[in-house]
């Protein structure tokens, strides 16, 4: 079992989901985020007082998948995710140890 | 026979030219039907005579109605301003956990200076005709009815009159708390204001509106001040009383470092809307009657905020390349104060001027003034009603014209660009003396109750947010 950590634009976050829909994925955990990378922030500027903001609003995917559907997964988010520009986001990998459904404790790759 | 032909024509010119002259002149026709008259002329018949009074009322009825209608729908626009106007537009600029305290020290001051009103301050502003104050003659509101006050507004109920100068009242210290924003007390703020009220804004409001009072162009002043609506007694007095808030209160803490940027300003956009549709009732309505000259301050006041958002985006573009909705609203309503002094004195094009001039030094006023001497009026209520409104009462000087409004007499030039340029003169006085009642009265009033309520809420309160420490609420609970 992996999971796949994908940080996104909020903008390609609707076409990430169709596209991990489409090839059968059928849970994940989304979360509202902020952060950066080399993308830096912004100014903004209020009646002459500029402000910095160097910390952007981002969409958190989280899913655990068997490892035959990871790299089918992985591909999906490249292709959806990706506009070409700074600040796209990242993807990570890991692998999880144990999955438990909590309605009736199954373990495994049959919990996910 | 050529000459005799001539003759014969220009007497019957003549004859056809008094015709319509003599039909013009009903106030002649009037002064025959009155029953003085009638007795001394006996082949009247009294019927006619009768009728002819049943009809003068009748006339005189369907104009008070006519005024009274747009003096109501007046005074409600102008309460509009302040709520939910003023409140909306300053309560989108203080951060989130600030929100509600912003809004209700508006609307608590719609509330205590109405009450304030009825007890002395409708008698303080307009009783009596003294030079500096009113007196206590209708105090608890003693003789406010339907009639009119034909020294005020002679086709109007009283009470009318009265309710619409309330609403003057109310959003002048209203406009104070954008500077005093995010860190003043709520009992300090009540407190202030009641004194504020009572010590700056009636006698500024008598001496420029009420009779004999020093400032008064229209009834007997020594020097007649020019200002329509309020741009001394409203918007000089309170940005100035900002300023000297701003100072003696001290900067928010973490200000500049901190980032305190608008929480809202869809809020803000909203507020500046309302009071841009209020402001035809503050300015417009200050014609108090529903007549040619409040067409006039109508048309000179949108064209006055046009112009001014213009005025400030078009400075903000050259500054940073991009126009600003904030920079949009802001130069909106720099320009309807600095058109109210001017509304019923100067024509469309005027207008123009004035707002546009006053949209970019408004602008330069609360980005370059304000980092230069680096004090913390929040949200610009000086940088803003302080300094449009200054700029347009001297401007009002410059502009007013005769036949906008013949306030000096039918033909007497009014402002400089009749030739009369010694009424820039008068504005100045009448601004000067805005200024140092706001500034002396307001340094004794904020000595006053920092030593008996306190002005300031404590670091812990401010960093924790108003709305929790003051008020014991939040104003979004969007989890709930």
């Amino acid at each position: 079992m992996m999971k796949i950590e994908a940080i996104i634009q909020p903008s390609r976050f609707e076409s990430v989901k169709d596209a991990l829909l489409e090839i059968g994925i059928e849970g994940m955990t989304v979360t509202e985020v902020r952060g950066h990378g080399r993308q830096k922030g912004h100014t903004e500027v209020y009646r002459g007082r500029e402000y910095t903001v160097d910390l952007l609003p981002k969409v958190k995917l989280e899913l655990v998948l068997p490892d035959q559907l990871v790299n089918r997964a992985v591909d999906a988010i490249l292709k959806s995710a990706k506009t070409g520009k700074i600040g796209d986001g990242k993807i990570f990998l890991s692998r999880v140890e144990e999955a438990i459904r909590i309605r009736n404790e199954e373990r495994g790759e049959s919990a996910l | 026979m050529k000459r005799m032909g001539i003759v014969c024509c220009s007497v019957l010119t003549l004859v056809l030219l008094a015709l319509p002259l003599g039909a013009q002149q009903p106030p002649a026709a009037t002064s025959r039907a009155t029953p003085s008259a009638s007795a001394s002329s006996p082949e009247v018949p009294r019927a006619v005579t009768e009728k002819l009074n049943e009809l003068d009322q009748k006339v005189t009825a369907a104009q008070s109605s006519a005024d009274n209608a747009w003096m109501l729908v007046s005074a409600a626009l102008v309460l509009m301003m302040t709520g939910p106007g003023l409140t909306l537009f300053y309560g989108g600029l203080v951060r989130q956990k600030n929100v509600l305290a912003i809004m209700m020290q508006s609307f608590a001051l719609m509330a205590l200076i109405t009450v304030l009103w009825a007890l002395v301050g409708y008698s303080l502003c307009f009783g009596g005709d003294g030079h500096f104050i009113g007196n206590f003659q209708m105090a608890l509101l003693r003789g406010v009815g339907v009639n009119p006050n034909p020294d005020y507004a002679a086709t109007i109920p009283q009470l009318t009159f009265m309710v619409y100068q309330l609403m003057f009242a109310i959003i002048t210290p209203a406009l104070i708390t954008g500077a005093t924003a995010e860190r003043m007390k709520f009992s300090g703020t009540v407190l202030f204001m009641t004194l504020w009220f009572l010590l700056v804004y009636a006698p500024m409001a008598h001496m420029v509106w009420g009779k004999g009072g020093f400032l008064n162009a229209s009834l007997g002043g020594r020097f007649p001040t020019l200002d329509f609506a309020g741009g001394t007694v409203v918007h000089v007095t309170s940005g100035v009383s900002a300023l000297v808030c701003a100072l003696y209160l001290g900067k928010r803490t973490g200000y500049p470092k901190q980032p305190m940027p608008p929480h809202s300003l869809v809020l803000s956009f909203t507020g500046a809307c309302l009071l841009w549709v209020g402001w035809f009732g503050f300015n417009a309505g200050s014609a108090l009657a529903s007549n040619g000259l409040a067409s006039s301050a109508f048309v000179a006041t949108h064209f006055g905020a046009a112009a001014a958002a213009i005025g400030w985006c078009v400075a903000e573009w050259f500054k940073n390349g991009r126009a600003s909705a904030l920079g949009a609203i802001s130069g909106a309503v720099a320009g309807l104060v600095a058109i109210t002094p001017a509304a019923g004195f100067v024509g469309p094009r005027s207008a123009l001027a004035i707002g546009f001039i006053a949209g970019m030094f408004c602008y330069w006023m609360v980005t370059k003034f304000k980092s230069m001497f680096g004090y913390d009026d929040a949200l610009d209520a000086f940088g803003v009603h302080g300094a449009g409104g200054t700029i347009g009462a001297l401007l009002t000087g410059v502009c007013a014209r005769v036949v906008i409004n013949p306030i000096f007499g039918d033909g007497k030039a009014v402002g400089g660009l009749d030739g009369h340029w010694s009424q820039v003169g008068n504005q100045l006085v009448g601004v000067l003396i805005a200024w140092g009642l706001a500034a002396a009265g307001t340094t004794i009033i904020l000595k006053v109750v920092d030593l008996t309520t306190g002005l300031r809420v404590t670091e812990e309160q401010e960093v924790q947010g108003l709305d929790i420490t003051l008020h014991g609420e939040e104003g979004y609970n969007l989890e709930s």
